[in-house]
């Protein structure tokens, strides 16, 4: 997958995620990481704005239940840079739930650690 | 590789897409890495619940290990994907897979990727095991525990683990496993020789 091929990125692309990001920075690295759970909240605490076809979609698409960040942008087939920074201007206008992932000091968290043991254990024998 | 964002298609997912119980899930990932074709993408694809998916990111050279571009002239972004998939663990977890992709160093990736982790699952193939060291010093760069799995293909004379072991300078503790990645049970039994070890280190 690293044949000369894959370098190749046009301009039109390069402009694009741009565009469709209104020019805004990426979010911090924690605020939406690859496994941060997003939703679509509930209508009456979004603040109404004028949503873009691509923000539209990405909220129509956090509407019918939990996602990952990193699922999103895979549904999508967007470059995960321009989905952090939709979902974070989605969240901050209060479009958008996220729930973090598991809080970095809980990770070596004995329980935690079992219960994704005995989980697979019931999944797979 | 460069699909290019697909703007006018809407996804249509299925209910069984989404995450289970997703207001009550936390998420954990696990990492699956090893060199150029050696299974992960194949592993993830056999426990996972969900279609395995890809997500690119576009790279731009700062971000880059450069010497893995070195003779790409004229280029000065690139996209890399990552692969992943989904196990619904209980209602309370949820865990990922992520994959990476083989020899390209990118470390912004790698960052997002390492970042939360409970640790790496590191896919080794004994024919090629020298294409492993690099993959293992990043995963200990980046302070993630980690088992190998040894991806023994169809027919490859088998390599006595203690000779592995010492090829790939191992510590005493760290769990080899082997592992047919295209089945699920054996795959599963993989990231549990994993997730035990995790265990043990916190004691
Ligand atoms: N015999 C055998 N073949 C395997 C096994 N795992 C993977 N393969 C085959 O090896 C090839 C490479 O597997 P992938 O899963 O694509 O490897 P990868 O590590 O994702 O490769 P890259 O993402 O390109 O680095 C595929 O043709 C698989 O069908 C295995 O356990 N046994
Ligand atoms: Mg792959």
């Amino acid at each position: 997958m690293n044949g000369p091929d894959d370098f190749e990125l046009d301009a039109t692309e390069l402009v694009r995620p741009y565009v469709i990001t209104k020019g805004r920075r990426l979010p911090d690295d924690d605020q939406l990481s690859l496994i941060t759970l997003v939703t679509a909240a509930p209508e009456q605490v979004q603040r109404p704005l004028r949503l873009s076809p691509e923000e539209q979609r990405l909220l129509d698409l956090c509407s019918a239940g939990y996602l990952s960040v990193a699922e999103i942008a895979g549904h999508t087939r967007l470059p995960l840079g321009v989905v952090r920074i939709m979902l974070a201007g989605l969240t901050e206008a209060g479009y958008l739930i996220t729930r973090p992932p598991v809080a970095r000091a809980r990770l070596a968290d004995k329980e935690l650690l079992e219960e994704v043991l005995s989980g697979l254990r019931a999944k797979f024998g | 590789m460069v699909s290019g964002p697909s703007l006018g298609e809407r996804p249509s997912l299925r209910s069984r897409d989404y995450v289970a119980g997703g207001a009550t899930q936390t998420a954990v990932k696990i990492l699956v890495v090893g060199h150029f074709a050696v299974g992960k993408t194949t592993l993830i694809g056999s426990i996972s619940e969900i279609e395995p998916l890809s997500t690119e990111e576009t790279m731009t050279r700062a971000a880059q290990d450069v010497d893995d571009l070195k003779g790409v002239r004229g280029k000065t972004t690139t996209t890399v994907a990552m692969d992943f998939g989904r196990l619904t663990i209980s209602d309370r977890v949820v865990l990922y897979l992520f994959g990476t992709p083989g020899q390209v160093r990118f470390v912004q990736m790698w960052e997002d990727m390492a970042r939360g982790a409970l640790g790496a699952l590191v896919l080794v193939d004994p024919e090629r095991l020298a294409d492993s060291f690099a993959v293992i010093d990043l995963i200990e760069q980046y302070g993630l525990d980690y088992a190998i799995a040894v991806n023994n293909f169809d027919g490859n004379p088998v390599r006595a683990e203690a000779s592995l072991r010492e090829a790939l300078d191992l510590l005493e503790d760290t769990p080899v496993v082997t592992c047919d990645a295209r089945d699920e049970k054996s795959s599963a039994a993989a990231l549990t020789t994993l997730v035990s070890y995790l265990l043990a280190r916190v004691g």
